[in-house]
Order: C-alpha cells, then structure tokens, then sequence
C-alpha cells in the first residue's frame, strides 16, 4: 500500500476547497453551466440521464480496507446505498446531489481518496495490473511507476486543458492484465541488456469511434526519463493534436495521421531539447516513492495447508478455487478474486453492505488489501491459502463467489441507456439476460474462457472492440439493435474484433450469442482451445453463418 | 477588460493595434503576430515598448529572434478549454528565457490562474472584475505542487527529500 504523506493530503485538501467554492459559485449563478463544466468534469462530476453522476479514483486499483469503508460509506451517505465499479480503476456513483459533493469529497479525502481528473480533457487516473505488486514473475511492482506518474500529472500546470482525456497505463507483467494497448500510453515496464529498468513506451491505442492498437514509439526509455519522456510526448499532443474536432482530437487519430514514425521524430526532437528541467528521477527520488509503499509481513506458510486438501472433497469450493483463486508470489499465499457478475446483477456493482463486509473481510484475510481490476471485480491480493476455505464461505454468504471469473458470464458492460445520457442502448440488462442463459457452471466450465463485453454507444466504456465477443449497442429507427463483433482481445496480444454481420435487434442478442459459443463448441479443435483462438484459426466466416442462415 | 498584474488591476499601457491601423510614432503598441513579423526590425526601432499578440497554433520558434527585444507577448486561449498556449508559454520562460511581460488573453477563467502562473503568464486579461479581485485569493489556495515547472516552486518530491536529508543529518 502507498501511505498518502502529509504533503499529498494537504493536496487533495486544497482541491476540495477550491471545488466547495466552484459549486458556491455555481449554485448562485455566478458561474455558468458551461464554465463549471469543465471544472467539474476535473473532478469526476457529470450530468448524466437522472442525476449527478460521480466518479472516484481508485488509482492503479489499489485500497485499503478504511477506503473501501469510506466508498460504502459515501454510496450510504449520499447515493442510494450501491457503487458501481468501472473499466478504468474507479467507482461511479449515479444519484448525487451537487450541493452534497464537496461533503462527499470532504470525506473521501480524509482517506487519502479523491476524484481528480477522473475525467475532463486532462491526463486521467493511471492505471494499472490489479495484481501489482502480487503477481508472481513481475519485472517489479508497477504502482512505484504508477505512483510516479500519478504524482506529475495530477494539476500538471501545462497538460489540464489537453485537446482530449489522456490515459496512461503502466504493466509490469509478461501478461498484461492493465490492457495497455488500447491506452493513449502504454508503458511496460522491462529490463534491458544491462539489467536496467525502463519502459517500452506505446503510444496511440483507444477503442471509441475509431479504435486503435496502440504502437511502439520506443523499446526502452530507462526509468529515470520516464517523465521528461511522457511529458515530451505530451507536448508535442498538445501542440497538434487536433481541436477543430472533438471525434478527431485524441492523440490516436495524431499518430495515425502523421504516422508513428514522424510522430516518434516529433517526440525525440521535442525530448532532446527538453534538456534537464527537474524531470530525471534519479535514485532517490524513486526510492522515496518506493520507500512509501508497505508490504505485509507475510508468513513463512507451507505451499499445500492442510485446510486446502481438506477443503477440496467439496466439488462447490474446488470450483471456485479453481475459477478465482491465482498464484502469488509468496509461496502459502493466494490472489482471490472476487466476482461483482452474480447470475441476474448488473455487472460492477456492489452495495454499501457487500463494501463494508468486503472491508471486514480484507482485514481478516488480505492485510486489509483490496483490488480493483478492468474486469470490474474485486480481489484480495494476499491471502493465506489456509484461509481459502473459511474466506469462500463468507464471500458466498455475501454473494461474492459467484465461480464464474472470466468465464461467459463475466461480462463487462457499461451503464449504456439506464444511466447514461450518451447511450443508444442498454447494456445492463442484456448483460443480466446473458448471465442467466449461462448460469449453469458446468456448461460455463466446459466453455471455458470467454469475454463478453458491452458498451451501449460507440463510445466503447464496455471494451467492446476487445472483447473475445463484443456487443455494441446502436439504435436504428429509434430502435435499439446491436452489433456483434468477435476475436477481440484487450491482452498481450490486443486486437479489435471483427463484426460478424447486420446488427440483431435487442430481443435477439442473448440467442445469437448462444448460437455463437454453440458453433465455437463445434469447431474448436480441442476443449483447451480457447474461443478467441477458434476464432484466430477460422476467422469469422463460420460463425456469420451460423449466426445469419436462420435468420 | 481588466488587466491583472501582481495580484492588482492595473491600467493597460499598451495599446492595441488592428491589423490596417496606423502604427503611433511611439507609446507601447500591441500587434498581432502577421503584422510584427511583415518587418520586425523596422517595428522593433520604434520608440516606445513593442508587444505582440501570438496565435496557439503557431510555433513560437518563430518569435524567439525577437524575444530579448519584446516587452510583451500575449498569448491566446480561444476558448478555456483550449491550452495550447499553456505549452507555448512554458516554451518561451523556460527554453527560450524569455522574462518581459506574457500575457493571458481570450477566455480565462479565475480558476485557472493558478496553472497559468505556473506555466510562466504574470499578466491576466480577464473578463470580470469579480475575477480579478479574487485574483490573490485564488493564487493562495494552493501550497503543494507535484510538477517542477520554470516557477521555481519546490516540488512535493523535493520537499520530502529535503526532509528525508534534514533527518538522517540530524541523526
Ligand atoms: C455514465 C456515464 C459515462 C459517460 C457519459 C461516459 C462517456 C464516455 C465517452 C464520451 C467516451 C469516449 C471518449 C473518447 O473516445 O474520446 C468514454 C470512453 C470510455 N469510458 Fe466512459 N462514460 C461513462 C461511464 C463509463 C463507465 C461506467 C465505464 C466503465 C464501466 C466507462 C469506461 C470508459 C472507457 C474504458 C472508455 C475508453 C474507451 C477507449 O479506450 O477509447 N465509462 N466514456
Ligand atoms: S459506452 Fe456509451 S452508453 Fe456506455 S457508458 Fe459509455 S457513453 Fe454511455
């Protein structure tokens, strides 16, 4: 965990005062909507369908027990008792009150939490791998470089007023669990030849209108350029990125258009004459941030307790250890996720209650430690794999253990039109359909993993260019109708999927995915083949086929 | 449009200029870039102080041979939401050394003083007297910076190495 100093605390102080006083302003008139806006938006407040809605950093994914109390205290306090988690590390609370805000803020402060550029056209919350700092194999912990960064570009004096949002994602992992290619940068963090520690730097990813994998600008920027890097390509975005069109103004469509290879000129030439301006970090200055994340003292536990072997003559536990329980790299320990897709729930969402009893849980079992992941589910990051047993009950009791994680029925979906002004579709419910066709695990389990992502608008909060299937809402003659693409992927190996045909209306959706995992079961050639990669070997036509000829 | 310099509401010296008027013999003169940069030297040798008002999405390269002789650069923010004078104005300060006059104009909205400050600007054109009057307040209300910029403010990181130094040599 990284302990909030005085300085930093002082900080987000700062910000609620000032943004206290800009709803002041707001509320007597004084400022007009259009000039709030954009200060608002600064700090994750937007006008949505019903209400104010309100989105919170949890930056690379990290919380702490006292945190997550605080998140359910506020969903209590000022929302209607539930939080949303979303794809991008932070929670959403649909049914503020603007005048209540800065309290809400107040009191997420007190716990080193904010709302800072959540949103707005500046550089957003840094994410990163969920498994940060856990996972066994890592280059090194990436929220040391997460931390960096948060730190330079919260209230950066000369990036808040960007042409658009800017999102930076940071992994440390051979598998990228922060899906850094669809980012506007990218970072990976690796060593070179002389086992130094740097970045390969990517630049240019993003879903939305125009989706794009992003691309290499540089193999290796060595840790301590990292933020005269960033900040050189930043410069060189704020320069020219394009403002005449918001649809056209991420620094994607930039790079496309000059092509990475003059853009790359750009950033160098912009980099050398950056010369030092106070941006090299050197050692200790990582090591001050290093210095301030703790670690638990963990135990020295046997690989194998006997509670485990104990636990495994019970076929329901097995299942879900088998689904949610990952390696750690401390041998006796565990990574548990914990799944917010139970059968029939709107995927992300967790009330004040299941928040507190996470919490309670956390302490008792994770060093009072909690995840936030992509995927918009939850995880402890060390649990001792003697208390697997006793945790899966109480997570069952809370209707936390759903078995299903990354199975068809973890599906991540945006709010789309319950929610959200900007939606052609909805989204939740179809994911709700899609989790009851699903819900028996055996046939789950036989299918094995599988993606499923919604977003109601081409806007794409749902991933849906990357999910293995992506469904994307559009509305037709004021009907809602969907697209479906598939072999998407938000890895590694990241890839847009491909549209399959014509859009389906809404009533059809749920049977032309089931018709699409029927045909995948028919053709893969193994059960270990996984569907994206069917779909890899076939390409789409079998599937159009059989999703078309019958209809 | 008040004028905000050192926190105060200042009279304006400088006039503004259109494009086809007549140039005064001397007194400060503001100008527009195209029209400074048709014959600069000829400009630069009238009497009285030269300011030039520069577009966001021109290159300021193309200034930097005037700049030690420049009493005033104003820079353009069309719209608050549009900051690429941000960038430019940090170019000017810190690359190029610039150190007469910069100058906000356009749109701006109080609370963006604060990063405009630090990105080098210490003359405002704002739009209310409101704005201005609140311009020491608004200054004031932040203490802690994360960034280093040509400001000379001292950064969070910094502050706690300092304080990290002061300790262990107190040992
Ligand atoms: C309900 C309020 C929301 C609104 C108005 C909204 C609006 C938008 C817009 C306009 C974009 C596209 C921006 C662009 O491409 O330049 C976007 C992108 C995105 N939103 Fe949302 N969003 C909302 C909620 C959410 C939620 C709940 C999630 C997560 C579940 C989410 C995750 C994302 C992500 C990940 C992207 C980036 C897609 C990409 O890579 O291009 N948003 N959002
Ligand atoms: S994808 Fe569209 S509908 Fe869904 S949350 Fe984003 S903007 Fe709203």
């Amino acid at each position: 965990m990284y302990a909030y100093d005085e300085l930093d605390r002082t900080l987000i102080n700062e910000r609620v005062s000032e943004f206290r006083d800009q709803v002041k302003r707001r509320l007597s008139g004084e400022l007009t909507e259009d000039e709030f806006k954009i200060l608002r938006l600064q700090n994750g407040v937007y006008l949505q369908l019903h209400a104010y809605m309100f989105r919170v950093a949890i930056p690379y994914g990290t919380l702490s027990s006292m945190q997550l109390r605080r998140l359910a205290h506020v969903a209590r306090r000022y929302d209607r008792g539930y939080g949303h988690f979303t794809t991008r590390q932070n929670i959403q609370y649909n049914w503020i009150k603007l005048a209540e805000l800065p309290d809400a803020l107040a009191e997420l402060a007190e716990v080193g939490i904010h709302a800072m550029q959540t949103s707005g056209n500046n550089m957003r919350n840094v994410t990163s791998d969920q498994w940060a700092g856990v996972a066994p194999g890592e280059v090194e912990d990436p929220r040391i470089w997460s931390e960096i960064l948060r730190q330079h570009t919260t209230l950066h004096p000369e990036f808040s007023f960007l042409p658009r949002k800017f999102k930076i994602a940071i992994t440390a992992s051979e598998h990228d669990r922060a899906a850094i290619k669809i980012h506007d940068i990218g970072l990976r963090l690796h060593k070179n030849a002389d086992g130094e520690t740097g970045f390969e730097v990517l630049v240019g990813g993003g879903l939305g209108r125009t989706p794009f994998i992003a691309k290499t600008i540089k193999p290796f920027v060595h840790g301590r350029d990292i933020l005269s890097y960033v900040e050189a390509i930043l410069r060189v975005y704020n320069q020219y990125g394009r403002r005449d069109n918001i649809y056209k103004a991420r620094i994607k469509i930039l790079v496309h258009e000059l092509g990475i290879e003059k853009f790359a000129r750009e950033v160098e030439e912009e980099w050398k004459l950056m010369g030092d301006v106070g941006l090299t970090l050197d050692h200790s200055a990582i090591e001050e941030v290093r210095s301030r994340f703790s670690y638990p003292a963990y135990e020295k536990l046997p690989h194998m307790p006997d509670e485990l072997k104990q636990a495994a003559a019970d076929p329901l536990f097995e299942r879900w250890r088998k689904n949610s329980v990952a390696p750690h790299k401390v041998q006796g320990y565990s990574i548990v996720t914990l799944s917010l897709k139970p059968v029939g729930g709107p995927p992300g969402d967790a009330t004040a209650d299941q928040m507190d009893a996470v919490a309670d849980l956390a302490d008792k079992y994770s060093f009072g430690e909690i995840r936030v992941g992509h995927e918009q589910n939850l995880a402890l990051p060390h649990v001792a794999k003697r208390d697997l047993p006793q945790l899966w009950r109480a997570l069952d009791r809370l209707g936390l253990a759903t078995p299903n994680v990354n199975l068809v029925t973890d599906i991540i979906a945006c709010p789309g039109l319950d929610y959200c002004s900007l939606a052609n579709a909805r989204s939740i419910p179809i994911a709700q359909e899609l989790t009851r066709r699903f819900a028996n695990h055996d046939t789950a389990d036989m299918i094995g993993r599988l993606h499923i992502n919604i977003s109601g608008c081409i806007n794409a909060c749902g991933h849906h260019h990357v999910g293995h299937i992506g469904i994307l809402g559009v509305e037709k003659n004021g009907e809602e109708f969907y697209q479906i693409t598939i072999g998407g992927r938000a890895d590694e190996n990241a890839q847009m999927g491909v549209l399959i045909g014509p859009a389906v209306p809404y009533a059809e959706v749920a049977d032309v995915i089931e018709d699409i995992v029927e045909a995948y079961l028919a053709l893969r050639d193994r059960p270990e083949e996984l569907f994206v990669d069917t779909v890899k070997r076939l390409g789409v036509e079998p599937f159009k086929e059989r999703v078309y000829a019958t209809r | 449009m008040p004028l905000v310099k050192q926190g105060r509401i200042t009279t304006d010296l400088f006039v503004h200029v259109a494009d086809g008027a007549e140039l005064p013999g001397d007194g400060a003169i503001l100008i527009s870039a195209a029209r400074f940069l048709e014959d600069p030297e000829a400009i630069l040798k009238r009497a009285g102080k030269t300011g030039v008002i520069w577009p966001n999405s021109r290159a300021v390269d193309d200034l930097v041979p005037y700049l030690d002789r420049l009493a005033a650069v104003a820079l353009v923010f069309p719209t608050f939401r549009d900051g690429r004078a941000y960038s430019q104005a940090r170019l000017l300060r810190e690359r190029h050394g610039y150190e007469g006059e910069l100058r906000a104009t356009g749109q701006i909205l109080r609370d963006q003083f604060v990063f405009m400050s630090r990105a080098g600007f210490d003359a405002f054109e704002v739009k209310k007297d409101a704005d201005a009057d609140a311009f020491a307040e608004t200054m004031k209300r932040y203490s802690v910076f994360y960034q280093p910029t040509g400001d000379g403010r001292v950064t969070a990181l910094n502050r706690r190495m300092q304080l990290r130094h002061s300790e262990s040599a107190g040992q």
